[in-house]
């Protein structure tokens, strides 16, 4: 058992604490919040130089051919630096091509995704919000022997309007099929939703949409189970990305309390300000290495059914604790607009529940310990 | 990053496991039952028969009656022992003085006492609280004076655990009374259970039974040999066997807790209420699942502790975060239990109309005292903030 990062993993910790703090400041975060500033493309670029969005592609289709592990260290930073979700959209949507892709369609795309020149996103939640293989009702229907008509409406799909994909399950025959949708397509629509957090989540509607069966990802009828691994990935990377917002939260609570006086003295010397910030480090700790343990699992071949449900649950729960209690601490200040720590609350609303929340998750476990 | 255990770590792990189901725990006599339910199990013969396979201490040195096996390894015996409910509770000596006499012994106290503990067949007590010195542990008042080759002790300790079990008392007292601070008067004496001027009187808890004990002291005569290690360095000592106390004495709980949450589920599937089993009500269910998942939570931070351990440092905050963890999870856990079985979760096991033979209302109970034992949690949590957050203060 080893707790500490490997050479090569603190290395690339620091590189991107480095680079993210420098270049993307919260201010910058929270201009693109409110839609006042993009993600500036060199960033973008930058980012692509150093590997990040082919971190985990395999080096014969261009990537850095990086470990699950690598993409989880990154997400932490990321998350501490509450970059922009474009960037986990993106990685997320590599991920799924790489491991539901066949051998030309990932020779196609995935070069181009780990350049930073090619978004995939994935587009998997419906109105009626469910992740379950019944909450798709997406419809493909064969028309002809090699052509399907889609038809259905995606919604909270982050990220989909700079997506040049988007791998979207649908239903199909006996089974649930998933389709690599190119978003040219002027069948596919795509409206901005507008959320407190100024996240870009986007209704996305199919409008008889047509794909040729080129265009499938896995086996028709049978993408179900490959999605699922999928799916159990994306969400240990959320888990990664929200514990690095955990620990964010926690260090500029920790400033606050050092700086701020009253009563002539720091507030951080008051044992009810300690004992808050001595359950936030307990949270944020517990849910860094429930999360490091998972995806370590899932490196090594593991399915991870109950673990992925496990971590899920705590660190959605956790990161909304220690979001609570930094304001608690940070007082009436943090509640405002142009602090830094609502950009961190306001992004876990919607982590919480993002491949499933922990409600869900805790049936998942339900059933996994045999109730 | 390394989440597993090497090969033969889980050769030691199959090992361990054989040789519990061949002698299970349950079939050695008890002085306090709790059937595995996490509130400590007392059995001296179990104690004995673990010691004489090496595995009470098996982490210390070989000379020193140990088995030179690593902390991971001394976790993987923890975690099975918890699995098969075994009573561990008097294991504490072991794991609380044992480390100390070995960091500040003198040679000849580590021959003498060392091998004897690890073989179980003395136990050691613990006598550091005192009425007045609780959290505040320098606030001692038993003193000790010089006379000859003697000390001569007087004064009170309470709650001391198991001291009516014990054959030797460990035992804090102020050599120099006029040291300011007063950390710095503090000696220790490792004495015998027997000597005269030694009382012990029974405190009853609040689950009817005796598990902690007043010791009275009035003028007991204690060698000089018997002073551990150097005069006035008693507080160092104390901080030492605090660290291993907090590393050690909840290291079990994730698996205890696991075993009582199984009880738990196969009670909800064969309990009815309004046609339906309990188990199918959502609510119970998000209940245990919960459970389940702080289960897990706690387990990886005394994985961490031990981990650490692994490595020849000794853990700090992190040792109290596993210990708040898993003592708020035990009650959590107790809580949670006692409104599943509602009514019935009132019953001693020996009522007729008692479900799991009464345990989860013990645990019930004796869960109050979880979070004040080894360290109280508010104490734990300035450990957290002060030394582990770096928070100042004043």
């Amino acid at each position: 058992m080893d707790f500490n990062l490997n050479e090569e993993q603190e290395m690339l910790r620091k590189l991107a604490r480095d680079f993210l703090s420098a270049n993307c400041p919260p201010s910058l975060v929270r201009k693109i919040a409110r839609g006042e500033a993009e993600l500036d493309p060199q960033l973008w670029r930058n980012m692509a130089q150093m590997g990040w969005m082919g971190i985990t592609v395999p080096e014969k289709y261009g990537g850095m051919g990086g470990s699950f592990l690598s993409l989880i260290v990154l997400l932490e930073e990321t998350g501490y630096a509450c970059l922009p979700s474009l960037f986990f959209s993106g990685l997320i949507g590599g991920l799924a091509l790489n491991e539901m892709g066949n051998d030309g369609q990932k020779q196609d795309l995935l070069p181009k995704i780990a350049q930073g020149e090619l978004m995939v996103v994935l587009a998997f939640t419906e109105p009626g919000v469910r992740y379950d293989a019944q909450g798709i009702t997406t419809k493909a229907v064969l028309e002809g022997g090699n052509k399907y008509s889609i038809d259905g409406v995606k919604l909270f799909i982050s990220d989909a309007q700079h997506a040049d994909y988007l791998v979207c399950p649908a239903s199909s025959g006996k089974g649930i099929t998933v389709f690599l949708l190119e978003t040219r397509n002027p069948a596919i629509r795509c409206a901005l939703l507008n959320t407190y957090a100024g996240d870009r989540q986007y209704e996305v509607i199919l409008n008889k949409v047509s794909s040729s069966k080129e265009n499938i990802l896995g086996r028709v009828e049978q993408g179900w189970d490959l999605l699922q691994s999928v799916m159990r990935k994306a969400t240990i990377a959320k888990c990664a990305e929200m514990v690095g917002g955990a620990q964010k939260a926690l260090d500029m609570t920790l400033d606050y309390a050092r700086e701020r006086k009253q009563f002539g003295r720091p507030i951080g010397t008051l044992q009810a300000i300690q004992h808050y910030c001595a359950n936030m480090a307990i949270d944020v700790d517990a849910a860094r290495f429930l999360t490091r343990e998972t995806a370590w699992n899932l490196n090594v071949g593991q399915p991870c059914v109950k673990e992925a449900a496990v971590a899920k649950a705590f660190v959605s729960d956790a990161y909304t604790r220690v979001c609570k209690m930094a304001h608690q601490i940070h007082g009436a200040i943090g509640t405002t607009e142009d602090h830094d720590l609502p950009l961190y609350s306001k992004s876990a609303i919607a982590s919480r529940i993002i491949f499933g929340d922990p409600s869900y998750h805790r049936e998942v476990v339900a059933q996994e310990i045999g109730l | 990053m390394d989440f597993g255990f090497t090969p033969e770590e889980e050769k030691f792990r199959e090992e361990v496991r054989e040789w519990l189901e061949k002698e299970p725990p349950g079939k050695f006599k008890m002085e306090l039952e709790d059937e595995g339910y996490g509130c400590w199990g007392v059995s001296r013969e179990f104690t004995r028969h673990l010691g004489a396979k090496g595995w009470l201490a098996p982490d210390w040195p070989v000379e020193y009656g140990g088995q030179g096996r690593t902390s991971m390894e001394k976790l993987i015996l923890v975690m099975e022992l918890a699995k098969h409910r075994a009573p561990t509770f008097l294991h504490f000596a072991a794991e609380l003085v044992g480390p100390t006499i070995m960091l500040y012994g003198t040679e000849e106290q580590k021959r003498d006492f060392l091998p004897k503990m690890a073989s179980g067949k003395t136990i050691i007590c613990e006598c550091m609280s005192e009425p007045d010195a609780g959290s505040d542990a320098a606030a001692i008042n038993t003193q000790a004076m010089e006379d000859g080759d003697y000390y001569i002790i007087n004064g009170q300790k309470t709650w001391t655990s198991l001291a009516h079990l014990a054959d030797w008392c460990w035992v804090t007292v102020l050599t120099d009374p006029s040291a300011t601070p007063r950390y710095k008067g503090i000696s220790s004496f490792i004495i015998d259970a027997k000597t005269p001027g030694i009382t012990i009187r029974p405190i009853i808890n609040m689950a009817g039974e005796q598990s902690f004990n007043e010791v009275f002291f009035d003028n007991v005569r204690v060698p000089k040999s018997n002073l551990l290690g150097k005069i006035n360095n008693g507080w160092y000592q104390l901080l030492a066997a605090l660290d291993s106390e907090r590393c050690w004495s909840r290291a079990g709980m994730a698996w205890y807790c696991g075993e009582i949450l199984k009880d738990l589920i196969t009670y909800t599937k064969e309990t009815k209420n309004g046609g339906d089993s309990l188990n199918h009500n959502p609510l119970i269910r998000q209940k245990l699942a919960q459970l389940a998942i702080d289960i897990e939570a706690c387990r990886i931070l005394q994985y961490r502790v031990a981990w650490i351990h692994s490595r020849n440092t000794l853990p700090n905050y992190e040792a109290s975060m596993a210990k708040v963890y898993a003592d708020e999870l035990s009650q959590r856990l107790a809580m949670a239990g006692m409104e599943i079985l509602g009514f019935y979760g009132q019953l001693k096991r020996d009522s007729k109309w008692s479900v799991l033979k009464g345990m989860i209302g013990h645990m019930y109970v004796n869960s109050y005292g979880k979070t004040i034992a080894a360290g109280a949690s508010e104490i734990q949590r300035n450990i957290i903030a002060q030394r582990g957050l770096k928070l100042p203060r004043s």
